[in-house]
């Protein structure tokens, strides 16, 4: 699956393990929630960027502790159709100020991405790669945005007080 | 009426342009059904029996006479020249082509209509009181609100796949014509003891399946604190609800089975870490949104115009007028109800040229504004009194003028195996064969308000749970059955009807309901009890006896 980071497709450092899977000697890993926490202190000590893969039914609260260690948050999107880790996202760059890479993996396709970047991810495991390729295309497809999220992006709605106030200027 | 700006233009326009990037991909193989069902249910496209069926938004049931030109366009020009209003504030086409959808919803673009988030697991659009705005006594203008909300959920990023569809609607009245109790949240505007305004707060209600009426989780949230206090009911929902099973996602489940006090301090904890956010909806946000309400510049008129005093001695004029004219917030101006039921005729249909005559009478008589009822029925807001004669007798001519709104011949009824795919059983014969039983006016004249609801499956579309009869088609071994439950309401003391005993056949329901109506002559205690009201008084057995006695 092509990797969108920064709006460009790159190369994922990243080495994906199973519950079981050996630890490779170095080299970046992404683990499993339950394995990560089961035995955070040592894998944070090792050598090589670690970051965990978060199940979209667990409380993102308990990954607290460990934000400011790990590199990657990598949220699941079991289909398309389920939402959880938007709710995940949102709360993991807002609530808890998480500044890492926030990927977001499982069924993702290019009709999502406006949502995603909205709800904080900055990385994207695709599943198409006609999708990944048109990915800076498909994020610029809106440049109205309702409402407020830590992304950032000014709302319609003080986008018109802005305008209200400008044009009262000299008037 | 309510002016979308360039900034809800253009969002509009992206959206009609993503659309037609989607639509070309699943023509093209690009995307397959599984992945575009979604993409188009958010556009407000369903795959249904005969062909796509697709749901136009009318945001809080007002529209604007050019808007309703353009529909009657998209009628004309996409489908067979008709659409279908329903109970949600939406109208519904059912024979669209696919390859011609992004251009009807370029067209209605236009005219700043849309069909976002009109299906699918997401916010669909925003009820309110179809006299909004014009109901004397009503706290303030319902639809500010609704408007916030609609712009605060249209493109959601947290919520647009949530476990399930999510239905918020308004009042502002103590005469509930939201049905807020029936919706996954309800709000009721209000003012506290310092004169704020601010809504008490339902949550849970929902027909379907499971049938509940929503719970009170909060009795005031001040204004300013409105969307947070949704957005946290939201991601509780989001996080929570069962996505296991799509018959248990729904939020009256959730709160069903946690209960409203876990449900509600679930929401609190939420709602504490939110509330001071930039959700927070300062005062000069509200005044913007009102200022975008453009108010028809009333005139001082006399409470009892010659023409009205003239036009009395006309019986038809006079049984129209008492049925469909209603007190307006400003003397003399009427709120004029425009029945979408005629004898016979399928409830809720209206023909392109109607639509485009209806546009004119707007202009003509109204300001240019027309109104989408949850009863399947439009309205006009602004009549003057001096106008209804002509009105009338240019309604009458439309065939939009009979006068039963509110009796029992004024049906809910969902399409039914005459269109939907998921259907059990006909609908619209049932409903037809029903306004011809009653269709003498003094008859029903004499029953008085009467609310029949019918749905083709239990979706319950047709709101049957909540008609004062409610009729609901089954299948059983391969044949038509249908549910007859009694003492549904919708309104302020909404409740769920009650099954007054076992299915009965397609050719029977007209009979049972008749039977149903001459029991309740026999027993009100005098003529103003309400159907409903005697139900409740004596219970489903004097009916239940009187219909299957003879059976
Ligand atoms: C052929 C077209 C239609 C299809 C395929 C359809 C499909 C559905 C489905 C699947 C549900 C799901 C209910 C649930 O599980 O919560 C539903 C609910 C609903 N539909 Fe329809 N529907 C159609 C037409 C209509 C029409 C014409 C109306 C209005 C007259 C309508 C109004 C509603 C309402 C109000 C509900 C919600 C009931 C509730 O409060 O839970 N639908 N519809
Ligand atoms: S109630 Fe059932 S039959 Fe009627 S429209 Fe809804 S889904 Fe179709």
């Amino acid at each position: 699956m092509p990797l969108v980071n920064g709006g460009k497709i790159v190369d994922d450092s990243f080495t994906k393990l199973a519950v079981d899977t050996p630890l490779p000697e170095g080299g970046d890993i992404l683990v499993p929630a339950e394995r990560f926490l089961a035995d955070a202190e040592a894998l944070l000590k090792r050598g090589g960027r670690i970051g965990v893969i978060w199940p979209n039914n667990r409380d993102i609260a308990e990954l607290v502790p460990y934000l400011g260690k790990i590199a990657v948050v990598a949220l699941v999107f079991p289909s398309f159709r389920d939402g959880r880790a938007y709710s995940q996202a949102r709360l993991l760059r807002e609530r808890y100020n998480y500044r890492g890479e926030l990927r977001a993996t499982g069924q993702v396709l290019r009709d999502q991405f406006v949502f995603m970047l909205r709800a904080g991810f900055d990385s994207f495991e695709v599943k198409k790669q006609a999708d990944a390729e048109a990915f800076m295309q498909t994020a610029k497809r809106y440049s109205v945005f309702y409402q407020p999220t830590g992304d950032g992006r000014i709302t319609a709605l003080h986008r018109r007080m802005q305008l209200r106030h400008s044009e009262g200027v000299g008037t | 009426m309510y002016a979308y700006d360039e900034i809800d233009r253009t969002l509009v326009n992206e959206r009609v342009s993503e659309f037609r990037d989607q639509v070309q991909r699943r023509l093209s193989g690009e995307l397959t059904e599984d992945e575009f069902k979604m993409l188009r249910l958010q556009n407000g496209v369903y795959l249904q029996l005969h062909a796509y069926m697709f749901r136009v938004a009318i945001p809080y049931g007002t529209l604007a006479s050019n808007q309703l030109r353009q529909l009657a366009h998209v009628a004309r020009k996409y489908d067979r020249g008709y659409g279908h209003f329903t109970t949600r504030q939406n109208i519904q086409f059912n024979w669209i082509k696919l390859s011609d959808l992004p251009d009807a919803l370029a067209d209605l673009a236009e005219v700043g209509i849309h069909a976002m988030q009109t299906s699918g697991n997401n916010m669909r659009n925003v009820t309110s009181d179809q006299w909004a705005g014009v109901a004397p006594g009503e706290i303030e203008d319902p639809r500010i609100w609704s408007e916030l909300i609609r712009q605060h959920t249209t493109l959601h990023p947290e919520f647009s796949f949530l476990p399930r569809k999510f239905k918020i609607a308004i009042t502002a009245s103590d005469h509930d014509r939201a049905a807020i109790k029936v919706h996954d949240i309800g709000l009721k505007l209000i003012k506290n003891e310092k004169g704020e305004t601010g809504f008490e707060v339902l949550v849970g209600g929902g027909l379907g399946r499971t049938p509940f009426i929503g719970k009170t989780i909060k009795h005031f949230v001040h204004g300013r604190d409105l969307l947070s206090y949704i957005e946290a009911i939201l991601r509780v929902y989001n996080q929570y609800g069962r996505r296991d099973n799509i018959y248990k996602a729904r939020i009256k489940i959730l709160v069903h089975e946690l209960g409203i006090e876990k449900f509600s301090r679930e929401v609190e904890e939420e709602w504490q870490q939110i509330r001071n956010s930039s959700l927070q909806i300062d005062d000069e946000v509200i005044e913007d949104i009102r200022s975008r309400f453009i108010y028809p510049a009333y005139e001082k008129l006399p409470h009892m115009p010659d023409e009205l005093r003239q036009a009395a001695a006309d019986s038809e004029f006079e049984a129209w007028r008492k049925n469909s004219v209603a007190p307006h917030k400003v003397a003399g101006y009427s709120i004029v109800t425009i029945s979408l039921k005629p004898i016979g005729a399928p409830p809720g249909d209206a023909t392109a040229e109607q639509m485009d005559a209806l546009a004119d009478l707007a202009d003509k008589y109204s300001f240019g504004e027309i109104r989408v009822g949850h009863e399947q029925n439009l309205a006009l807001p602004h009549v003057a009194k001096h106008d209804l004669p002509a009105l009338w007798k240019a309604l009458d001519q439309l065939g939009l003028a009979t006068p039963n709104v509110n009796l029992i011949t004024d049906i809910i009824a969902c399409p039914g195996l005459d269109y939907c795919s998921l259907a059990n059983a006909r609908s619209i014969p049932i409903a037809q064969e029903l306004t011809r039983r009653f269709a003498n006016h003094e008859l029903a004249n004499l029953i008085g308000r009467l609310h029949i609801n019918i749905s083709g499956c239990i979706n319950a579309c047709g709101h049957h749970h909540v008609g004062h009869i409610g009729i609901l088609g089954v299948e059983k071994n391969g044949e038509e059955v249908y549910q007859i439950t009694i003492g549904g309401r919708a309104d302020e003391s909404a409740a769920l009807g009650n099954l007054i005993g076992p299915g009965v056949k397609f050719d029977e329901v007209a009979d049972v309901v008749e039977d149903i109506v001459e029991a309740y002559l026999a027993l009100r205690e005098r003529p103003e009890e309400l159907f409903v009201d005697t139900v409740k008084r004596l219970g489903v057995e004097p009916f239940k006896e009187r219909v299957y006695a003879t059976r």
